[in-house]
């Protein structure tokens, strides 16, 4: 039989008020947000905003008091985040640290490390990028190339990192490099750094994505120096590290509410009593989203019940992605209306900024094949 | 899940895999009613889990119900286990007392009733039920109705109906049950039940009957791709079925959430949307996974020979039976667009 399982998780009291306290915040925050731009889910890069959700204690939620964190439970900060995430509210600027940097360096950081990143990135004020993939190296990224090499206080990197998100205007990237070359063991020889963009040595250019739109990057490096303290736990321990880190990444509700903001414009579209296509095209998405969301928050309740539910969450993110990338072509199946881009009414701009972004939630993080590949790995076939 | 609960499972799937063979399957596929496999189930307490220890049940809750509801989904096991159990907690609802023996409930179409109404100080059950499940077996027959303004839950004996026979893809009974002023057992009002309650309670049972069903199919197809083997190793080695086997392992963990939510809803008396959820969501998962689950098998699963047939046959009847995923995704989308666009989240998180 299959060797996972999703149990019901019912949300705490406490959980619970922290939901009417969080759409308190963003009803008065996000009143002149479109939907357009809400689509963009957690892609909406706000300074200002991420310091405000940083000063409400809404970043770094369950780290330790002694880093800047706030000791709430993993269901507190689900529900901070599915809340912020139907809101589409711009969360870009703290959101990888929040998720993934700072979870990382508090369990594989130095303690400088920790004193030094960990407070300012929970209040809202450090935004990270993650430098993994490389012009040769993406779902296979055990073959990385990019070379870190021991100098004098330090390593000299050379090589190139492509798709990095938000490189152009993060305050640090951490960086995966090879620290040895044995081809035979490329899984070995592996480490992460914590690498300031703006250092000498490194160009930053934009890739722009299909819509035009910047927010990727080519990151060269050439003879860029990374001090010592710099580096993120023990030389070669990176593959391990990065597949933990991508676990975090795999289990949120943001795998399965990026097109949520349409959903919503659709039923504007519909009316109060639409006829009955559009009914049921209406009901088969809800019959998926409220699938989804017990299914996410069941991995959230096994996170927070000490487990490790990484075959569960692959599942999720497969599930759900899956789910956000049918939701245009439902719509479109639906109404035909022509998407566009700045003109329009809100539900073309909508449908407009999904179609075009959807490619895009099979691939990041990890694409559809090698999550299957682990679900596959999980019913024992691998 | 509980540790009574847990137990509950063992002793469920324990007695399901000793006694469902596939000689009792085709058997009863041939029209010949498992007795002795019907005692095991009721003397273990199985048909009453919603009715209170007190009057004869089990005492437990919905939750304990998908426990054995999902199972006989999952063990294809051919009884009126789903419809005894609704049948008797709507028999409880309404205070009348439960008989033993297998039980069914009628209507289960649309657009049928079955009329009660009040003769010589009793009441009268009138009209004609088509593709009632198991109405060949029941030895009672449980009708929702309104008279006098209130919702009426009444009992009747199965041997006052004129029973015409038929089955679903299947090959489980689906008659035709024609009464003419039969007198009912027992009828009394039942403010708590709902006056849809048997298609709705009928949909919640059928979607996790094929929860179950799609874990089968699922534990089948991923044993059978270790197995089978071709071009010199087990087809599951294999990234095509590797990656066909994921997508079918996540529409059988969709279907069992969305299943097990349902289930949990009606313990709150609250279960229309999870419900509606439910039959959407799992029926569509059903037309997938029995799609995969054939595809890995090849011609073998394509037999009578091999079990898989007896799972997939049900899945294909079950998703139709109370409403399909359309009927259902309409009415949902009809809800949802009443409430409107801002109510939707809300709404979704305050469940």
């Amino acid at each position: 039989m299959p060797t996972f399982r999703f149990d019901l998780c019912e949300l705490p009291p406490v959980a619970e008020a922290l939901r009417r306290e969080v759409r308190g915040f963003l009803g008065a925050e996000l009143t002149a947000r479109p939907p357009a731009q809400r689509a963009r889910s957690w892609g909406g890069w706000d300074r200002e905003f991420s310091r405000k959700m940083g000063a409400r204690g809404w970043i770094g939620m369950t780290w330790p008091t002694r880093y800047g964190g706030h000791e709430r439970s993993a269901l507190e900060r689900y529900v901070v985040l599915e809340e912020i995430l139907a809101a589409g509210a711009p969360v870009s600027a703290h959101w990888i640290a929040d998720r993934q940097s700072g979870p990382l360096l508090l369990r594989f950081g130095s303690e400088a490390q920790r004193q030094r990143f960990l407070p300012a990135i929970a209040r809202g004020e450090l935004a990270f990028a993650i430098g993994m993939s490389e012009p040769d190296s993406g779902s296979d990224l055990a073959s990385i190339r990019t070379r870190a090499e021991r100098v004098a206080g330090g390593y000299t990197v050379n090589g190139t990192k492509v798709w990095t998100s938000n490189a152009h205007r993060a305050d640090y990237m951490i960086a995966l490099f090879r620290t040895r070359h044995d081809p035979a063991k490329k899984h070995e020889g592996l480490t992460q750094f914590l690498v300031d963009p703006k250092s000498p040595g490194i160009t930053i250019s934009p890739i722009l994505d299909l819509r035009g739109s910047h927010h990727f990057n080519m990151v060269v490096f050439e003879d860029a120096f990374v001090p010592d303290d710099l580096r993120v736990g023990e030389e070669g321990a990176g593959w391990k590290q990065v597949s933990t880190e991508l676990a975090f990444e795999r289990s949120g509700p943001e795998r399965y509410l990026s097109s949520l903001a349409l959903i919503l414009e659709l039923i504007r579209e519909a009316g109060k009593a639409p006829g009955e296509r559009a009914a049921a095209a209406l009901g088969h998405l809800v019959a998926h989203l409220a699938t989804l969301r017990q299914m996410s928050l069941s991995v959230a309740g096994m996170l927070e019940a000490g487990q490790n539910p990484n075959v569960e969450a692959a599942v999720v993110k497969d599930v759900g992605t899956t789910f956000e990338q049918e939701v245009p072509e439902a719509v479109h199946a639906l109404l035909g209306v022509e998407p566009t881009i700045e003109t329009g009414s809100d539900f073309q701009q909508t449908l407009g900024y999904l179609t075009q972004n959807a490619p895009s939630f099979s691939l990041r993080g990890g694409t559809r094949e090698i999550l299957r590949g682990i679900i596959a790995r999980g019913l024992g076939l691998r | 899940m509980s540790d009574a609960r847990t137990l509950l499972a063992d002793v469920v799937a324990r007695l399901f895999a000793e006694r469902v063979t596939r000689e009792l399957r085709e058997s009863s596929e041939k029209g010949l009613w498992p007795a002795g496999l019907w005692e095991a189930v009721e003397e273990n307490g199985l048909t009453l889990p919603l009715v209170p220890e007190a009057r004869g049940g089990a005492g437990g809750t919905w939750d304990d119900a998908y426990v054995i509801v999902s199972a006989a989904g999952r063990h294809a096991v051919p009884l009126p286990l789903a419809e005894t159990i609704v049948a008797a907690w709507l028999l409880d609802r309404a205070g009348l007392d439960v008989p033993t023996g297998p039980l069914t409930v009628a209507p289960s179409q649309r657009d049928e009733r079955l009329k009660l109404t009040r003769r010589d100080g009793g009441w009268r059950v009138s009209g004609v039920a088509t593709r009632v499940p198991w109405g060949r077996a029941a030895k009672h027959v449980v009708v929702v109705d309104e008279a006098d303004g209130q919702v009426m839950v009444a009992l009747a004996p199965a041997g006052g109906a004129r029973v015409t026979q038929d089955t679903n893809i299947a090959r489980e009974p689906r008659d035709t049950l024609a009464f003419e002023a039969a007198p009912a057992l027992a009828a009394a009002p039942a403010p708590a039940v709902p006056r849809d309650a048997l298609r709705l309670y009928g949909a919640l049972v059928r979607a996790a009957q094929m929860a179950g069903g799609l874990e089968a199919i699922l534990a089948m197809a991923t044993r059978y791709a270790t197995e089978r083997r071709q071009f010199g190793k087990p087809i599951g080695q294999f990234q095509a079925i590797q990656q066909n086997l994921a997508v079918l392992a996540g529409h059988a963990a969709a279907a069992g959430m969305a299943a097990a939510s349902a289930f949990h809803a009606a313990a709150r008396g609250d279960l229309w949307f999870e419900t509606a959820v439910a039959k959407v969501r799992v029926g569509e998962a059903a037309g997938i996974g029995a799609s995969i689950a054939h595809q890995t098998h090849g011609a073998i699963g394509f037999t009578y020979e091999h079990q898989l047939q007896f799972v997939t046959r049900r899945l294909w009847s079950w998703r139709a039976e109370f409403g399909g995923e359309g009927e259902w995704a309409a009415a949902l989308g009809r809800s949802v667009a009443e409430r409107g666009a801002d109510a939707l989240w809300p709404d979704l998180t305050a469940r």
